[in-house]
C-alpha cells in the first residue's frame, strides 16, 4: 500500500503563494491611477495586440500582470459577467464592486481548490461622474482584494515603482502630466544595476477611462497621440531595456517574448 | 440571476470556459432563459396581445446611409403609442430598425446591441458589416417559433462599411442595407428599402425619387416624403404630428459614425413636406 503524502494546509498554502508570487514577479509592470478626468492605465507591453489592459464595461476597465492565458480568461469572464448583468438589469446597474467581488470569489476558490493557483494580479478600475466616484480594486492570486485610494502598481518591480509613484503622484493631474509620472515611475525600475531606463511609445500600452466621454468611457491611446503625451528622454543616458528582465517563464507574459508584437 | 455561483462562490464554469466571442452563444450556455425564442409559448395566436411598430425606410446616399421610422405603434385599430422609437444605433457604424411586435423587436435590438459590443470587447476589433448582418439573421431565425404564433418582428439593418467593399459594377458606396425574412433569410438591398405595414407605399415613393448622387438634405427629404406616403395610405403608419410636434425619427451613418438628427433639424423639412402636399396631395 502506498502511503499518501501529508502536507499541512499551512504548508500547502504557503507553497502555492510562493509559486504564484514567483511567476508574477517575472512580468513587466502596470500602473493604474486616478487623474483629473478619470483613470489612467500605463503598462509596459511591447505587443500591440496581446493586451494587458482592457475594457470591461461602460465605466469599468481591467489591467493585469502575470500569465497571459489566465488573466485573459478572467478578463473575458468579466466582460461576460458585466454584459449579462447589464442585459438582465440595466447598464447603470453594472459597477466595479460587482466585478471585483466576482473576481475575488473566483480567484479565492481557484486558490484553495485547485492544485495550481492563477499566477495573476489584476486591477478593476471604475470611473465615476466626479473624481470622488473613481474606484480602484486590486486583487491578487489568492482572492485578496484591496480598495486602493490613489494608485495600483502590479508586476515584478511593484515595490520600487510604488515608491517612485508615492513620490510623484498627486491627485488631479492632467493627462500629459499623469502619463509623464507613470512613465518615469516605470522607467525607474528594471534598468541594469538600478539605472534609469527609457521607454518609447512602442513599449507602452496606455488607456484611459475618461469621464467626459459619452457612454463607453474606455479609450486606448496609441501611435501619434501617445507619442505626443510622452515626456522627453530621461536625464540619464538611455539604456537599452532588453535583457534587463529575468528570463520569462514559458507563456508568462506576451510582452516578454522577443518576437511578440512591435 | 446573472451571478449563479459556482460551488465555492466563484464564477460558474461557463464564464471561465474558452470558446465563444458571441454573447448569444454564451447566454445559451449560462442563462438560456434570457434569450428570446427559448421560451415555450402556449398554443394559439398571440398576435393581438401587444403593440405593433410599423414602417421603417432606409436609403443609401452620398455620405453613407440613412434610416427613418414613423412614431406610431398600434394595437388593432387603436394607436398604442404616438412617440415610439423604432430605429436604434446598433453600434458605432450601424443602425437597425424593426417593424412588427414591439416587445419582441425591443428585445432583439437590445440583444443585438450587446452582441456587437461584447464581440468588440472580447476580440479587440469590430465585426465586419456582413458579420453583423449575419448575427442579426441568426437572431431572427431563432424567433421563428414565436413568429409562427403571431409574435413576428422583421428588422432592417444598415451600416457604413469601413472595409473597402465593392459591388461588381458601379462606384464604391460604403453605405449598405440588409433586409430579412421571417426564416432568417438575409438579403442585401441596393439603393433603398422599407419594411413594415406601410413599406409598399414608402418603397413606391422611393422608387420614383431616389437618385444615385443624393446628398444629405435630399436624403432627409426623401425619407420624410416616403413615410408621408406610407402614412397617407396605411392607417398603422403615423405621419408627422405637427400638433404635438412629433416627427419621424432619422438616423444617419457616415464615416464619422452614427448620428441621430434632432427634432430641430427634422421639423422644418417635415413641415415643408406637409405644406407642399397641401397643393399637390400626391407629392
Amino acid at each position: 500500500m502506498t502511503m499518501p503524502f501529508y502536507a499541512s494546509p499551512e504548508q500547502v498554502m504557503r507553497d502555492r503563494s510562493e509559486y504564484a508570487r514567483k511567476n508574477i514577479a517575472r512580468g513587466r509592470d502596470v500602473v493604474v491611477f486616478t487623474y483629473a478626468d478619470g483613470v489612467l492605465f500605463v503598462a509596459e507591453n511591447p505587443s500591440t495586440t496581446l493586451h494587458k489592459v482592457g475594457e470591461l464595461y461602460d465605466r469599468i476597465g481591467f489591467a493585469a500582470v502575470g500569465r497571459y492565458n489566465e488573466y485573459e480568461n478572467l478578463r473575458v469572464a468579466g466582460v461576460r459577467l458585466a454584459d449579462t448583468h447589464g442585459y438582465s438589469y440595466d447598464r447603470r446597474d453594472v459597477n466595479g464592486r460587482v466585478l471585483a467581488n466576482a473576481y475575488a470569489r473566483t480567484l479565492g476558490s481557484i486558490f484553495t481548490e485547485q492544485l495550481k493557483p492563477f499566477e495573476v494580479e489584476i486591477c478593476v478600475a471604475e470611473v465615476g461622474d466626479t473624481p470622488a466616484g473613481d474606484q480602484l480594486y486590486r486583487l491578487i492570486y489568492d482572492g485578496s482584494i484591496v480598495d486602493e485610494p490613489d494608485f495600483v502598481v502590479m508586476g515584478g518591480h511593484a515595490a520600487a515603482i510604488s515608491a517612485a509613484m508615492r513620490e510623484r503622484f498627486r491627485k488631479g493631474m492632467d493627462l500629459t502630466e499623469a502619463v509623464g509620472v507613470a512613465v518615469r515611475a516605470l522607467e525607474s525600475a528594471g534598468g541594469d544595476n538600478g539605472t534609469q531606463r527609457s521607454l518609447a511609445a512602442e513599449q507602452l500600452e496606455v488607456a484611459v477611462l475618461d469621464r467626459n466621454r459619452p457612454k463607453r468611457k474606455f479609450r486606448r491611446i496609441t501611435g501619434q497621440s501617445l507619442a505626443a503625451l510622452l515626456p522627453g528622454p530621461a536625464q540619464d543616458q538611455p539604456s537599452t531595456e532588453s535583457g534587463s528582465d529575468p528570463g520569462p517563464g514559458p507563456g508568462s507574459d506576451p510582452g516578454d517574448a522577443p518576437t511578440a508584437g512591435s | 440571476m446573472a451571478e449563479r455561483l459556482g460551488a465555492a462562490g466563484g464564477l460558474p464554469p461557463a464564464f471561465i470556459a474558452a470558446g465563444t466571442s458571441s454573447f448569444t452563444e454564451f447566454l445559451s450556455m449560462a442563462a438560456p432563459d434570457l434569450l428570446p425564442g427559448r421560451r415555450p409559448l402556449p398554443p394559439g395566436s398571440a398576435a393581438e396581445l401587444g403593440p405593433h411598430a410599423t414602417t421603417i425606410v432606409a436609403l443609401v446616399y452620398a455620405d453613407g446611409v440613412l434610416m427613418a421610422g414613423d412614431r406610431r405603434a398600434t394595437m388593432g385599430n387603436l394607436v398604442a403609442q404616438r412617440d415610439i422609437e423604432k430605429v436604434f444605433a446598433a453600434d458605432d457604424h450601424s443602425v437597425v430598425g424593426i417593424a412588427g411586435v414591439a416587445g419582441i423587436a425591443n428585445e432583439i435590438v437590445r440583444l443585438f446591441q450587446v452582441e456587437l459590443e461584447h464581440y468588440e470587447k472580447i476580440e479587440g476589433n469590430s465585426l465586419t458589416l456582413d458579420g453583423k448582418a449575419n448575427r442579426l439573421a441568426a437572431m431572427i431565425r431563432a424567433n421563428l417559433g414565436a413568429a409562427m404564433q403571431g409574435l413576428a418582428a422583421i428588422p432592417l439593418f444598415a451600416g457604413y462599411d469601413v472595409d473597402t467593399h465593392r459591388d461588381n459594377d458601379g462606384p464604391a458606396r460604403p453605405g449598405r442595407i440588409f433586409s430579412y425574412d421571417m426564416a432568417g433569410g438575409r438579403y442585401e438591398e441596393r439603393d433603398f428599402h422599407a419594411v413594415g405595414s406601410g413599406s409598399l407605399f414608402a418603397k413606391s415613393a422611393l422608387k420614383k425619387r431616389w437618385r444615385p448622387d443624393t446628398d444629405h438634405g435630399t436624403a432627409v427629404r426623401l425619407a420624410l416624403e416616403a413615410l408621408y406616403d406610407a402614412a397617407d395610405d396605411d392607417t398603422a403608419t403615423g405621419g408627422p404630428d405637427l400638433i404635438r410636434r412629433l416627427y419621424p425619427m432619422i438616423m444617419v451613418v457616415t464615416a464619422d459614425g452614427v448620428r441621430r438628427l434632432t427634432d430641430d433639424q427634422i421639423a422644418p423639412v417635415a413641415q415643408a413636406v406637409v405644406s407642399d402636399r397641401m397643393t399637390t396631395p400626391g407629392g
